[in-house]
């Protein structure tokens, strides 16, 4: 009986799939442009002054940004008035192909928007292209990009959870946890236990606890968002360089803050070796101080890039042969990348915290002979 | 090649939004959280420990216990022997008195039976002396009443002094 029904369930999956490929002629047909992978990956990975809901590309919904601007004094406006202001096509040095950039309208006059980029207009009221970049001047741009919407909601997430956390200790005391509590208590508990003790002096460590708890939650939180498709997530903001280089920064100032005078006698004047030998330890040491939170800083940026590219990549499959039918493939493994992204979401917020914990705990470890 | 390369703005937004993070975790999340966890912990650990003494003090109270309810039943019976003893003791003591006194009363008995024998047998013995003299005094007297009879005594007399 369980066999038939199987079967049954087998049987109804393989029409459905059969229906989509008959439709295929049908939904793709009117499509005119070449569908561009590596465009529509980047578009997807890199920051944005707009928030793009659905739709097509132009004239779908999107949620637009605040600009704000210092050039000469502080200018803010909405971004709507490049997304919907006058697009400019400029020939490109390959054969056939153009530029695209949006000229600003209204309040964002002067200003022209090319691959998400700000940049001045010239005397004549242009960009000036060198082969594929503008060479115009480009105003400060504290915008609240896609990514700094993101970083507010994620940062606003992480409070409200914490806070209802913390407010259930407060009106409860030291009980045994529940609700949100009971699942969260555990993994700050992992990173006090796991990551700070275990990896700082055992008389030390509390100290850092709290800036471990930040950063682990901060990126786990982050990853967690970027992985959803639609509003709440979607952007890229851990696979972001300049967040990864903060984080990487953060790293490191507690580091060097936090370097005792055995620390710095290793790197300046290694005990142990022969005196020719530290001369020669001491130039790699200095360096070993910043590849430390570089390779921080590029392991973030690389592994949660790479996991929203992989699932772009996944579910293009389906545009690049223009036939649903192969959504047969490319959702199931899409959906086996994005199961896999959760995991690597957890752990590349727990290895930024375990590795930044490493590094603290070296340079405050004490002498031992 | 901008993939790579930071934003300014986006790393102003990110400093800005990461401190104030930070500060408001730490102050107002991870303080209490931390604070109620470690609270928590010493008290299961006191608690934990608290019971490992209960425990080894109930032993130890059951062995005292024990103990005593050993010497207890040890004194119990000892003071049960003891009395026994005594009984016993008293029992013998009585009968070893009741005999003797008995055997007092017998003896006494016995001595004043003697004595009263001696006096009666003395008494009689008067007695039966002064009936015979009396006897005899009649005998003789009947007897001597004529000179016939006194001379034929007189004369058995001398015959049975002859005859010896």
């Amino acid at each position: 009986m369980q066999h038939l029904s199987k079967l049954s369930f087998f049987m109804r999956k393989v029409a459905v799939l059969l229906a989509f490929m008959g439709m295929s002629g049908f939904s793709f047909a009117n499509e005119e442009k070449e569908f561009n992978v590596s465009e529509m990956i980047m578009h997807h990975i890199k920051d944005a002054h707009e928030w793009h809901l659905f739709g097509s590309e132009h004239g779908g919904t999107s949620i637009y940004l605040p600009i704000i601007l210092m050039d000469q004094g502080l200018k803010t406006f909405s971004s709507k008035h490049f997304y919907h202001g006058e697009t400019v096509e400029v020939p490109s040095k390959d054969q056939g192909a153009s530029l695209h950039y949006m000229k600003g309208v209204g309040p964002a006059a002067g200003y022209a928007l090319y691959h998400e980029e700000i940049y001045k207009l010239n005397a004549s009221g242009e960009l000036h292209f060198d082969g594929e970049h503008p060479h115009n001047a480009q105003p400060m741009d504290f915008s609240i990009t896609k990514n700094v919407m993101s970083l507010l909601m994620g940062a606003f997430l992480i409070l409200i959870v914490m806070f209802s956390v913390a407010k259930f200790y407060r009106k409860n005391g030291a009980v045994a946890p529940k609700g949100i509590a009971k699942f969260l208590e555990p993994i700050i508990v992992m990173v006090r236990d796991d990551i700070a003790k275990a990896n700082i002096d055992e008389h030390k460590y509390e100290k850092y606890v709290p800036y471990l708890l930040t950063i682990f939650f901060f990126i786990w939180f982050n990853n967690m968002l970027g992985l959803i498709p639609f509003l709440p997530g979607g952007a890229n903001l851990t696979g972001n360089i300049t967040v990864t280089l903060f984080l990487a920064v953060c790293t490191l100032l507690v580091t060097l803050f936090s370097g005792n005078k055995n620390y710095w006698g290793h790197i300046f004047w290694m005990p142990g070796v022969p005196v020719p030998m530290k001369f020669f330890m001491m130039p790699i040491e200095i360096i070993g101080i910043f590849t430390k939170p570089f390779a921080l800083m590029i392991r973030l940026f690389a592994n949660i890039t790479a996991g929203h590219i992989i699932v772009l990549a996944l579910i293009s499959i389906i545009f690049v042969n223009k036939n649903p039918g192969w959504a047969g493939l490319s959702v199931p493994m899409a959906l086996f990348i994005s199961i896999l992204e959760v995991l690597v979401a957890f752990l590349q917020g727990f290895l930024f915290a375990m590795l930044s914990a490493l590094f603290i705990g070296a340079a405050v470890e004490e002498a031992h002979h | 090649m901008d993939l790579i390369l930071p934003d300014l703005g986006l790393l102003f937004w990110t400093g800005i939004v990461f401190c104030c993070l930070l500060f408001l975790l730490a102050k107002f999340a991870w303080k209490p959280i931390l604070n109620a966890v470690n609270a928590r912990e010493q008290k299961i650990s006191e608690a934990l420990e608290l019971a490992v003494k209960t425990q080894a003090e109930m032993k130890a109270l059951k062995a005292e216990n024990d103990q005593i309810l050993k010497e207890a039943r040890a004194e119990r019976d000892s003071i049960l022997k003891e009395a026994k003893d005594a009984a016993n003791h008293m029992i013998e003591d009585a009968k070893t008195k009741s005999k003797v006194e008995a055997q007092k009363i017998v003896d006494a008995a016995r001595l004043n039976i003697n004595s009263e024998k001696a006096a009666a047998i003395a008494e009689i013995k008067t007695h039966v002396a002064t009936l015979a003299i009396e006897i005899a005094e009649k005998v003789v007297r009947g007897e001597l009443a004529s000179d016939e009879k006194q001379k034929a005594l007189a004369e058995k007399l001398a015959g049975d002094i002859q005859m010896n």
